[in-house]
């Protein structure tokens, strides 16, 4: 055999030999996209309010929004968060109006527009709830990045995990930061004051 | 004039410490402070909060119990993971060791009231058991306090 045809048939096969690992590479690797955005949080959604209207983000776009996930059958951390809102609120005066507050339920089979506003009337009448079928709901969470869970209990009943934080959107409907549930007054007080500011 | 001012301040603080340091005993357990948060309306169930201490050379269990507001009593452990709230009824009992304070309070445990028959109103006083495995059914009275209390201390200087 030439020598001509055996560098031919080494470099034929290393240029496959790179390709391949190139090719495999480039498969392995998360696309650049990838590593460089997080998910998104926040999206459209459609959801029915405490007095049964059915609204969409587009209601609530051109003001920033503070949002909670939450239900109503559950103990501790969403009366206590539902309650600092409502101190929260209060105590930001007319910078409350900038905003839009609100509730959204994570156990729409018990927490119905009806429901909702009976629960709601307890706290600041700023802050609206929604609910809806479960396929809204699960659309919205989706979006939000909101994990919920039902949690059988041992008597037929059930409790929901959910996450907890307090979601702060400006308004273009873009995420701004999360909000603990038990952050400090003075700190709360600041940021949504902030928020309504922008 | 000035020992009848003194005198009835140390009534005041006499009646407001009593007010705050309820104590239930059965046994070698000891079961303080029980008391509860006001309910938002038509929320179908309660938090409960109290200690019970162990004061005895034996262990207990906390086995069940129940309370007059609503048709169901459970206990609850509720954890923060990752931004998730998640509650878990507690199965099996929950031991108490000799010399160990087991401490319910918001944010961590609590004893739940489920099925509501009435609304939790602040200042409301509301019966209730607990059971345990040796020490057997105390009975012990929830303080109604206001919605976003903390706990009888932190609620003692609300005048009602």
């Amino acid at each position: 055999m030439g020598i001509l045809r055996v560098i031919r048939i080494a470099a034929i096969a290393s240029i496959a030999a790179l390709v391949t690992t190139v090719g495999i590479s480039l498969l392995l690797m998360p696309s650049a996209k990838q590593q460089v955005e997080p998910a998104p949080i926040g999206g459209p959604f459609a959801l029915v309010d405490q007095d049964g209207n059915k609204v969409t983000d587009k209601d609530f776009a051109g003001k920033p929004s503070v949002i909670f996930f939450g239900y109503t059958s559950c103990p501790d951390v969403c009366p206590t968060t539902l309650l600092n809102l409502s101190n929260w609120l209060k105590a930001i005066g007319p910078d409350a109006e900038k905003l839009n507050v609100l509730f959204i339920s994570v156990d729409p089979e018990r927490d119905t527009p009806a429901h909702l506003k009976e629960y709601l009337s307890s706290f600041d009448p700023r802050i609206r709830g929604l609910t809806g079928t479960d396929d809204q709901v699960a659309a919205v969470a989706k979006a939000y990045r909101v994990y919920y869970k039902r949690i059988p209990g041992e008597d037929g009943g059930y409790t929901m995990d959910h996450s907890s934080a307090i979601y702060l959107m400006d308004r273009a409907g873009q995420f701004v930061a999360p909000l603990a549930s038990q952050t400090d007054e003075r700190i709360a007080l600041e940021r949504l004051r902030k928020l309504a500011a922008s | 004039m000035e020992r009848i001012f003194i005198g009835i301040g140390l009534v005041l603080v006499l009646m407001v410490g009593s007010a705050v340091a309820e104590q239930f005993k059965a046994g070698s357990l000891v079961v303080e402070n029980p008391w509860a948060r006001e309910t938002p309306k038509g929320a179908t169930v309660g938090g409960g909060y109290l200690e019970i201490k162990n004061t005895g050379s034996a262990p207990d269990r906390l086995i069940g119990g129940s309370v007059t507001a609503a048709k169901r009593f459970q206990v609850h452990n509720m954890t923060m993971e990752n931004g998730v709230a998640k509650m878990r009824e507690v199965t099996g009992g929950l031991e108490i060791k000799p010399g160990e304070t087991i401490k319910f309070a918001p944010g961590s445990s609590h004893v739940m009231f489920v099925d509501l028959t009435q609304p939790l109103r602040a200042g409301d006083k509301v019966h209730g058991t607990l059971r345990f495995e040796h020490a057997g059914t105390i009975d012990i009275e929830y303080s109604v306090l206001g919605m976003g209390a903390s706990g009888p201390a932190s609620d003692s200087h609300a005048v009602h």
